[in-house]
């Protein structure tokens, strides 16, 4: 866990709107992440948590500061990154399988050999609807499939290109309480066996303090980064543990805050 | 459910000639005299006694279309797809497009037969020209409309505009396509037709055009009959094909690439 994979310096993000001045999404926001560490970021809603992530995918350019991953400066999309949202996006005219194949279509070297290698590929995509309980279901159609199913092939399409980091924008905020707990056990064994680096921006502190190495909590708009917390619990980590006595704490400096923010926010 | 699904397909059917009994009883009812109103009857008499005169007539009809048809789908999409991936595109081009629709496809019949002379040529033309629009309007639609999420999943990774629009603009905008499609055909017919009744030789519209001034009305109504056949012949196949390349669209748990 050490060096800055992922590095934000004082960067400033507003979103152009026509003639008004625009919303400023970020200022000033630093953070660093380190390569194969898995970070959260929390914070109120509309804090600018997702924009990070658009700008350490590149699909946004700072206004201002420095966005560099793997020690280089961040211009247009870093293909190395795998993404999962909080709608599950899935195409809706491909099979869950061939939705999960979609990035080797892209990506190269895959998508060079993506004809020869085929089969190849579609027996990795089934090992990995394996890994997340989806055994079975490679042929069915999106809508064929439940939000938590569709969900667990999201994050298998951000996984099949084995992709050095892992940007995940609340992918389990749609989802019933019992099958986002799954999935955090899912996603922990996936992170455990291929160590990517991973950003994942959740409004569920259990969520984060349960999964993350590292917690950055995140001011209101215009979001900052105001708190960082190391998350000492060793791995693998247990449900159990999420009602232990230390954690319990954590989840509550965290809730402070959090609520500290919202509340100097709606003061100003 | 089996016995529900027969009785609700052959419903179409007994509507059809139930349409054409009704017809036939009060025309002999009211003594229609038959230059005003043919029974169906003396229409289908002649379709089959007359039908080795009209197959040529048909054929060059459905030819006519069909060329049309396929030549403006194509440029109709291509169309679609730069109005439709283009804000640029969109805003200079819209405008020019509605008004070539606007003018009546009658009105410019002349002005092709000045050019091309009269035949085949201008009808082609005239059907092509009348399907380009809704094509237009509905890939343009179809691709502007997709969800900026989907282009992300692909953006995220890398991918050009070209693959994006390969990728998910294009499938997703296919539903779209095929319910113009259905539109374009028929309106293929109108254009084919207006065409042959202004300058043309051969053709469904030139016999029509024909018989009528030969006051032959069962032989115009004949040439009606043959054009609806083909209208529904066709539209039926583009549905047919709709579902089968889009049934992701509907949903339908029976679709299957």
């Amino acid at each position: 866990m050490s060096g800055r994979f992922v590095l934000l310096d004082a960067v400033d993000l507003t979103y152009a709107a026509g003639e008004d001045e625009g919303t400023a999404a970020l200022q000033a926001a630093s953070l660093h992440v380190g390569k194969g560490e898995f970070a959260a970021i929390v914070g109120p809603s509309g804090c600018g948590k997702s924009t990070i992530l658009k700008l350490v995918s590149g699909l946004l350019a700072a206004n201002r500061g420095r966005v560099e991953v793997a020690a280089r400066p961040v211009a247009g999309p870093v293909k190395m990154a795998g993404m999962a949202f909080q709608n599950p996006t899935m195409l809706p005219w491909l099979s869950a399988i061939d939705n999960v194949l979609v990035p080797l279509k892209i990506v190269q070297p895959y998508r060079s050999q993506f004809k020869q290698k085929r089969a190849e590929y579609e027996e990795r995509a089934r090992a990995l609807f394996k890994t997340v309980g989806l055994a079975g279901f490679e042929k069915r159609f999106p809508w064929q499939l439940s939000g938590g199913m569709q969900q667990r092939a999201s994050l298998c399409r951000a996984l099949i290109h084995e992709p050095e980091m892992l940007l995940l924008d609340e992918p389990f905020g749609a989802l019933d309480a019992f099958t986002r707990e799954d999935l955090w056990a899912t996603l922990q064994e996936l992170w455990m066996s291929r160590r990517p680096t991973v950003i994942l921006v959740t409004h569920d502190l259990r969520e984060a303090a349960y999964l993350a190495d590292r917690i950055f909590v995140m001011s209101a708009r215009p979001g900052r980064v105001i708190a960082a917390h190391e998350v000492p619990f060793p791995r693998p980590r247990t449900l159990d543990m999420t009602f232990s006595g230390e954690f319990v704490e954590l989840i509550h400096a965290l809730r402070r805050e959090i609520s500290d923010a919202r509340e100097e926010a709606l003061a100003a | 459910m089996r016995r529900r699904s027969l009785a609700r397909r052959s419903l179409p059917w007994a509507v059809i000639i139930g349409m054409f009994l009704v017809w036939e009883v009060l025309c002999r009812l009211f003594n229609v005299p038959e230059f005003v109103l043919p029974l169906p009857s003396q229409i289908f008499e002649v379709l089959i006694t007359r039908w080795e005169a009209l197959l040529p007539h048909t054929t060059q009809t459905l030819m006519t279309t069909v060329i049309g048809f396929v030549g403006g789908v194509i440029v109709g999409t291509l169309i679609g797809i730069a109005i439709g991936s283009s804000r640029l595109v969109y805003e200079a081009m819209y405008p020019l497009l509605v008004g070539f629709y606007s003018i009546p496809k009658v009105a410019v019949v002349p002005i092709l037969v000045l050019w091309f002379g009269s035949g085949t040529v201008p009808a082609v033309i005239t059907s092509l020209v009348i399907c380009i629009f809704p094509v237009v309007v509905n890939v343009a639609t179809g691709l502007a409309t997709t969800e900026p999420e989907l282009e992300d999943v692909l953006r995220a990774l890398g991918a050009s505009k070209r693959d994006i629009l390969w990728g998910v603009g294009i499938p997703r905008s296919m539903p779209y396509l095929f319910a113009s499609l259905k539109i374009a055909i028929t309106l293929a017919f109108v254009g084919t037709v207006i065409s042959e009744t202004v300058a043309a030789n051969r053709g469904i519209g030139n016999v029509m055009i024909i018989a009528s001034s030969n006051i032959d009305v069962p032989l115009v109504f004949a040439g009606l009959f043959i054009l609806a056949f083909m209208g529904i012949a066709l539209y039926a196949l583009f549905a047919l094909l709709e579902q089968r390349m889009t049934g992701w669209a509907m949903r339908k748990t029976e679709f299957s690439m």
